[in-house]
């Protein structure tokens, strides 16, 4: 038999990889076969079959997808195998990027999406894209042309390689079935390790159909690939030395702690050094919000004084964050009174966009940990008071008016208000992108990581419907919250299918101001009102969910507004609410692109 | 400022790394002056000598993210003074020019050119060194009639050590 641990070499046969020696789960089933061929010593499976198996020995158990000519052998698989591999017939292959995705970012597993060649392929990109620049492990799987149509363009052939190249962590094309083990190994290393990130496994169809001796044996080293720097302990002594001799640190925490998996580190850290922590958009729920550190989050619609702060801090402690431009505004503005402190698993995002003083790599749950003991015990109370007089300012001018609002018409910030009145901030909130996204991350209660699940470095639109029906199929247990604006829900409406399809109890929040909103606050602000192409006539959602057959209801006024989100939360199955908001309301504090965080305005 | 630097990349013989490498060069607006690919002198393992001019922040960023890339073992950047570098230029002429032209004979053994074959119709002259010995080359041949020229991209060895094999052997050690 020959699929017990024999090593074998990289899929171009050439460099030398390791794979550890891992217990087939499927092969029970292989073995059952074998006794059906008592006369063979070996066991052929087709590619396709290769490929499920692959799949279930990663712990695979559920995948979202699309069927097409090129991928139909692998589809034939699943059906076989359908009772121990699940898959989710979404409605757009890109509704399947952004499930997986979804799925990824609540459960911290490798999300996986199948596609057709061609246009299956390319419907992919989007979410490959969004994945990439949010860190999010994905391993997606196109079908292409068999191998001796390559090149010839021939029907539905796509360059999926060359097309995802730049926004994939690593991709590659399989043409023999017997690669492809070795192929999918690696991609789910790869997906998962280091800084997580997608990647693309083309399968031509030949390679499908091919029989082969299947052996599987997880990869756990590439030689050329060091996914987590090695800790130089001396960086981390400068980094305590740094922060202990501070007399106004300030922490910046991004999505590096949540995939690092370092929440309790991070709470350890602040709670004993007493340092004031702000939050990235991706680093929200990494730190529950109510923490007293908790002083908000930073960025262009962030809070106003940990914005206004970042310029007057002397130290400033960046966590698994990569100083965006979202974050940081003009770079020749900022922090530039500060010794910068960069927490970091990735090297190269080290002085890329801010000069530190210390970049301490590393995995972030084991710097954190080696940091904690060198941290002297403080608790920096005028400092945080310069925090809060600020807040009072921002809760004066903005917060107030958002959530309690005083005028006729609903704010985006009170029906959120209402729903983690609700929830008590222990659901998974779902945003897609636009003004209804940052009031979500502004005034979203999360007591739990994993918590927040937005579009944040692509500011994909459409991501939010796909993205929910994936956490919740991650996080069954949890309440999933899926806000999202009148524009960006038509993007990926068609999803509703898949929810009424697969009964996945997602609870869907349309905040409808009839705007593409924030490029009309833009239009307001930048262009003099000149609102080009971003009035929505819309359709009736209502009828649109009714006719998924999803119980849906619309909100116009207050007071209806309490007993409709409880009846929304309530709700055991899907459930949709619109909720008709002020048409032109904008979202405040903002800081203009190419301003100062300093410049931060509250009106 | 900006100066030429040399940036030479260890990897793995895969298809399709040379896209992961150019568009790391094209998102950033770098133009490639050349681009060379050979073995290296380790078995399997490719050694790419790339040649660009940018600023010493923008090369380490750009090392930053080859580095990156799963495929690339270790990537490097240097200046010209911390290499040894040649280019080999191929000059096709008319062979009549050989006997007609003394001058030609003369040339070609003044600047320790080769003649790399010689054929009933044309003859074909060999030059390696850096640009400025390749590029004299040209100029005193252009007033003979050049049938074909053509430059190679830059090959170059660092004067300091890169420790590729030790980087290898840790890695099969571990």
């Amino acid at each position: 038999m020959r699929f017990q641990g024999y090593a074998f070499s990289c899929i171009c046969d050439r460099c030398i990889l390791q794979f550890g020696v891992t217990i087939n789960n499927s092969m029970e089933t292989l073995k059952e076969k074998l006794v059906e061929t008592e006369t063979r010593t070996t066991v052929k499976i087709s590619g396709a079959e290769a490929v499920i198996h692959c799949l279930l020995e990663e712990g695979v158990d559920l995948i979202y997808g699309y069927p097409g000519g090129a991928i139909m052998p692998v589809y034939d698989e699943l059906y076989k195998f359908r009772d121990k591999l699940h898959h989710v017939l979404t409605r757009h292959e890109q509704g399947a990027a952004h499930a997986a995705q979804g799925y990824a970012r609540a459960t911290g597993k490798v999300g996986v999406a199948i596609a057709t060649s061609g246009p299956g392929a390319t419907n992919l990109v989007t979410g490959i894209a969004d994945a990439q620049i949010d860190s999010t492990p994905m391993v997606c799987i196109t079908g292409q042309v068999a191998r001796h149509l390559l090149g010839t363009d021939a029907f539905q052939e796509t360059d999926i390689i060359g097309i995802s190249t730049p926004v994939t962590k690593w991709s590659y094309q399989v043409t023999r079935a017997a690669d492809i083990p070795k192929a999918l190994a690696k991609a789910f290393y790869i997906a998962r390790s280091g800084r997580p990130g997608p990647v693309l496994i083309d399968i031509t169809k030949n390679a499908q159909f091919e029989e082969f001796d299947f052996s599987y044996k997880k990869c756990t080293a590439i030689r050329s690939y060091k996914p987590k720097p090695e800790i130089n302990p001396a960086k981390i002594e400068e980094a305590a030395a740094l922060i202990n001799s501070a007399k106004k640190p300030f922490v910046i925490f991004g999505q590096g702690i949540i995939l690092g998996k370092a929440e309790e580190e991070l709470r350890a850290f602040i709670e004993k050094s007493g340092i004031p922590s702000a939050a990235t958009v991706l680093g929200l729920s990494a730190l529950p919000t109510e923490h007293p550190l908790h002083v908000g989050m930073v960025g262009m619609h962030g809070n106003y004084a940990p914005n206004i702060l970042t310029n007057e801090c002397d130290v400033l402690i960046a966590l698994g964050m990569r100083f965006d431009d979202r974050v940081t505004g003009d770079l020749n503005t900022y922090a530039k009174q500060a010794k910068v402190v960069h927490f970091e698993i990735d090297p190269a995002e080290v002085d890329k966009n801010v000069k530190t003083h210390v970049a301490v790599l590393g995995d972030i749950k084991d710097t954190l940990a080696g940091l904690l003991p060198l941290i002297r015990e403080n608790k920096h109370e005028d400092w945080h008071k310069e925090f809060k007089d600020r807040h009072a300012i921002e809760f004066e001018k903005v917060i107030k008016n958002d959530l309690f609002p005083e005028k006729e018409k609903l704010t985006m910030g009170e029906v959120m208000e209402k729903i983690n009145k609700r929830t008590g901030g222990d659901a998974i909130v779902v945003s897609d992108v636009g003004q209804h996204q940052m009031i979500a991350c502004r005034y979203a209660r999360f007591n739990k990581t994993k918590s927040n699940i937005t579009s944040g470095g692509l500011g994909t639109m459409g991501f939010a419907l796909p993205a929910a029906i994936g956490a919740k199929m991650g996080a069954p247990e949890r309440e999933v919250v899926a806000v999202i604006g009148d524009g960006g829900y038509q993007m990926t409406i068609q999803e509703l299918g898949t929810i009424f399809q697969t009964r996945v109890p997602v609870k869907i929040v349309v905040l409808n101001n009839d705007f593409l909103g924030m490029v009309r606050q833009w239009q307001q602000l930048f262009f003099d009102k000149r609102y080009a192409s971003t009035e929505l006539i819309n359709p009736d959602f209502v009828t649109i969910a009714k006719g998924y057959h999803i119980p849906a209801r619309r909100v116009t006024r207050r007071e209806e507004l309490d007993e409709a989100i409880n009846e929304l939360i309530a709700s055991e199955e899907a459930h949709f609410l619109e909720v008709c908001v002020e048409k032109e309301d904008n979202v405040f504090p903002m800081i203009p692109t190419g301003a100062s965080v300093a410049d931060c305005r509250l009106e | 400022m900006n100066r030429t630097y040399t940036v030479s990349i260890y990897s793995e013989n895969n298809i399709g790394l040379l896209n992961r490498i150019s568009a790391i060069f094209l998102k950033r607006h770098i133009n490639i002056e050349s681009l060379t690919v050979s073995e290296s002198e380790i078995e399997n393992v490719s050694r790419f000598v790339i040649v660009a001019a940018m600023d010493e922040d923008q090369v380490r960023k750009i090392v930053g993210q080859l580095e990156k890339q799963i495929e690339v073992i270790k990537a490097y950047y240097h200046t010209d003074e911390e290499t040894i570098y040649q280019e080999t230029a191929l000059f096709k002429i008319k062979s009549s020019l050989l006997f007609d032209e003394r001058q030609i004979q003369n040339i070609i053994k003044q600047s320790n050119a080769n003649i790399v074959t010689v054929a009933r119709d044309f003859f074909v002259i060999e030059k390696t060194g850096r640009r400025h010995e390749t590029d004299a080359l040209y100029e005193e041949l252009v007033p003979f009639g050049i049938m074909q020229f053509v430059r190679s991209g830059r090959i170059a060895v660092s004067k300091s050590e890169m420790n590729i094999s030790a980087l290898l052997r840790e890695f099969q050690n571990a």
